[in-house]
């Protein structure tokens, strides 16, 4: 509708009126507050809908050429490649339909894959959630050294994963380990092939260090969000004579709800997309006690060159991400997303 | 700015600075406990990278003998071996390249894609920003085969800087536009009625209002794109051999080549770790008030 209306004025202006539009259009623009077309399609003032295109053009388009060439088109070829048995050498030909697919999902080391990412999806947000809350109120109170502690808590979240990996797995080392050697010391013993030698022991291991690096995060974005709890709250629940903990309780945690779902959606898909530390830690060893869906994908893929049994993988990952991240908008953040300001008021 | 002025008539804004600033209001909860408390969280945190870093001062033997001992003597040859070794300075570069130009395509190309998506009103752009926003869901792993095909075969981009940055930028570019959007949306609407009252064109107000005032969350998301670079493993994996190859892989590389070496791993480690922390260091006040901009609008 608007188009074409749009498409039969814009001829007209450009013989007609250089003049006004560039000195009145933007005046004329707030006198007349466009009645039709402006109030279903906004406040904006100067120019044509032409040149409003073509703006809009010319600032999404770097961005988006970028993502469909590196991001879209890679993985429209990766669906492509789930299609064919394919070694990487020579045209696709060797077309498999869903076979792919079906030896995947029946490939136990796939399956046990995707277990693994779902126990550290559980894991990470029941372990990280109550400590990062803690640790979050902890540093929101008045202490001594506040910004520095702020800053150390963080820094494990800026290393890089390898970084940190290769670290822990010196510390984790079996007999000259330190981690080994202070529970020597309590009297306690680390199993003699070493955490991350142990089938049953490797994944404790991992979810520990994995608690470890990225418990700065959910600190951090808890209180960024505690600074949005405006401060007369406090003041009230202090007249009111609550408590510290009645006050966390019954005023802080519950105003903390946005940026809490927000957290463990982030951390939930950044758990099913897990490599870097599983692989300097365990190359998803021992005895695939470790791995995870990408692990898999990329042992199949430049290990073995099954790159029609990686691409597999990687769509049936996709769809799992893809499936959590629907489920938890459409169940968990719903109240967050839909137009924040005026209706989040309207609801409580 | 302006959102400044529009708060003190609700909030008293003087008394509540004062109180921020030294604990008048809320008398600090320094109990001894809480102290503990904080201490036990902070060894634990950077226990691991402390015993790192020392542990490059130390000697293999001592290493073995007294595995939570402090170095006795104290020994140099460790870093000094690192840091004359032309392979640590050689990735050292190519981290930093690549990091950079990583960073820069993502602030320039986020900042103009989040604008429109931000503060323009047309069809389709929700649907626009929920392409960026699906964008979240594919970590470079899901793609990386035919991503590494793309980059090595048909541009012919394999082992280059360029070849690691471009794809590193354009799966940066998610989080960059949800990050930038709010951002942006939360500059007040006066703002732009007034430069537009005065004449600028909607462009016009992007170069000289919205981006000068952009800067914390431009900050934000430049240091989230350069250490999301410089800590990036998989791709670099990929795409980089020999000379070519990043910090990561280097750590990776010498801690496997030389893992008996726990000394030297430790101070190749620590050295490595260095350049991001700084770098967020200098970056944390900054960072912070970007993401404090972004919540308060």
């Amino acid at each position: 509708m608007t188009d074409v209306a749009d498409d039969t004025t814009a001829p007209r202006g450009a013989t007609v009126s250089p003049a006004t539009s560039t000195t009145q259009a933007p005046v004329v623009g707030r006198a007349t507050a466009r009645p039709t077309a402006r109030v279903a399609g906004g406040r904006r003032g100067p120019g044509p809908a032409w040149r409003k295109r073509a703006e809009i053009a010319f600032f999404v388009a770097p961005a988006l050429l970028l993502f469909l060439f590196f991001v879209v088109w890679p993985i429209v070829k990766a669906v492509q490649f789930s299609l064919y048995r394919w070694k990487g050498f020579g045209p696709l030909v060797d077309f498999v339909g869903l076979r792919n697919y079906v030896s995947v999902l029946q490939n136990d080391v796939f399956t046990d894959a995707l277990q693994h990412n779902l126990t550290i999806v559980v894991c990470s947000i029941l372990i990280q959630l109550p400590l990062g809350l803690a640790i979050a109120l902890l540093l929101n109170r008045r202490l001594w050294g506040q910004g520095v502690l702020r800053t150390i808590i963080f820094v494990p979240y800026v290393l890089a994963e390898v970084i940190a990996g290769v670290v822990w797995f010196q510390l984790l080392q079996p007999q000259y380990g330190v981690i080994d050697a202070v529970l020597g010391v309590v009297g306690l013993e680390g199993p003699p092939q070493g955490w991350l030698g142990t089938p049953d022991k490797a994944m404790i291991a991992v979810i520990a260090v994995l608690t470890w690096k990225y418990l700065g995060l959910a600190v951090i974005l808890f209180l960024a969000g505690l600074q949005g709890v405006p401060e007369e709250l406090y003041e009230a629940s202090q007249l009111d004579g609550a408590s510290w903990w009645q006050t966390q309780r019954r005023i802080t945690i519950p105003l903390l709800g946005p940026t809490v779902r927000t957290w463990a959606f982030l951390s939930m898909i950044g758990s099913l997309q897990l490599f870097d530390m599983v692989w300097i830690l365990t190359k998803g060893g021992p005895a695939n006690a470790t791995t995870t869906m990408v692990t898999f994908l990329v042992t199949e893929g430049t290990k073995r060159q099954n790159f029609g049994i990686a691409s597999a993988a990687s769509v049936i990952l996709f769809v799992v991400a893809l499936t959590f991240a629907l489920l938890y908008q459409r169940f968990v953040m719903r109240r967050d997303t839909q137009d924040p300001a005026p209706r989040k008021k309207a609801h409580r | 700015m302006s959102a400044g002025t529009l708060t003190p008539p609700s909030t008293g804004q003087p008394p509540r600075a004062t109180g921020r600033r030294r604990g008048v209001k809320r008398p600090g909860g320094g109990s001894p406990l809480v102290y503990g408390l904080a201490l036990v969280v902070v060894a634990l945190t950077v226990g691991p990278v402390l015993y790192g870093v020392l542990g490059g001062f130390r000697s293999n033997a001592q290493l073995a003998e007294t595995p939570a001992g402090l170095p006795s003597p104290w020994v140099l040859s460790n870093y000094s071996g690192v840091l004359t070794n032309p392979d640590f300075w050689r990735y050292t570069l190519n981290s930093t390249v690549i990091a950079l130009v990583t960073t820069a395509i993502v602030v320039v190309f986020g900042m103009m894609a989040a604008y429109p998506l931000a503060r323009y009103r047309f069809r389709g752009r929700e649907q626009l920003f929920l392409v960026f926003v699906a964008g979240l869901l594919f970590p470079a792993t899901v793609a990386i085969i035919p991503l590494f095909i793309l980059i090595t075969k048909d541009l012919q981009l394999g082992n280059t800087w360029w070849g690691v940055a471009l794809p590193q930028a354009a799966f940066a570019l998610p989080t960059t536009v949800i990050i930038l959007r709010p951002f942006l949306q939360a500059l007040p609407d006066e703002l732009e009625e007034a430069a537009l009252l005065d004449g600028a064109s909607r462009v016009g107000f992007f170069w000289r209002i919205l981006v000068p005032l952009s800067g914390p969350g431009m900050v934000t998301v430049g240091v989230l794109a350069f250490v999301g670079s410089w800590n990036a493993y998989l791709l670099p994996l990929l795409l980089l051999q020999g000379g070519m190859k990043t910090l990561p892989l280097g750590v990776a590389d010498y801690s496997s080549e030389y893992s008996s070496d726990t000394a030297g791993v430790f101070a190749f480690t620590s050295l490595a770790m260095i350049p991001a922390l700084v770098f967020f260091l200098a970056m944390q006040k900054r960072i912070v008030n970007g993401l404090q901009g972004a919540v308060k609008g």
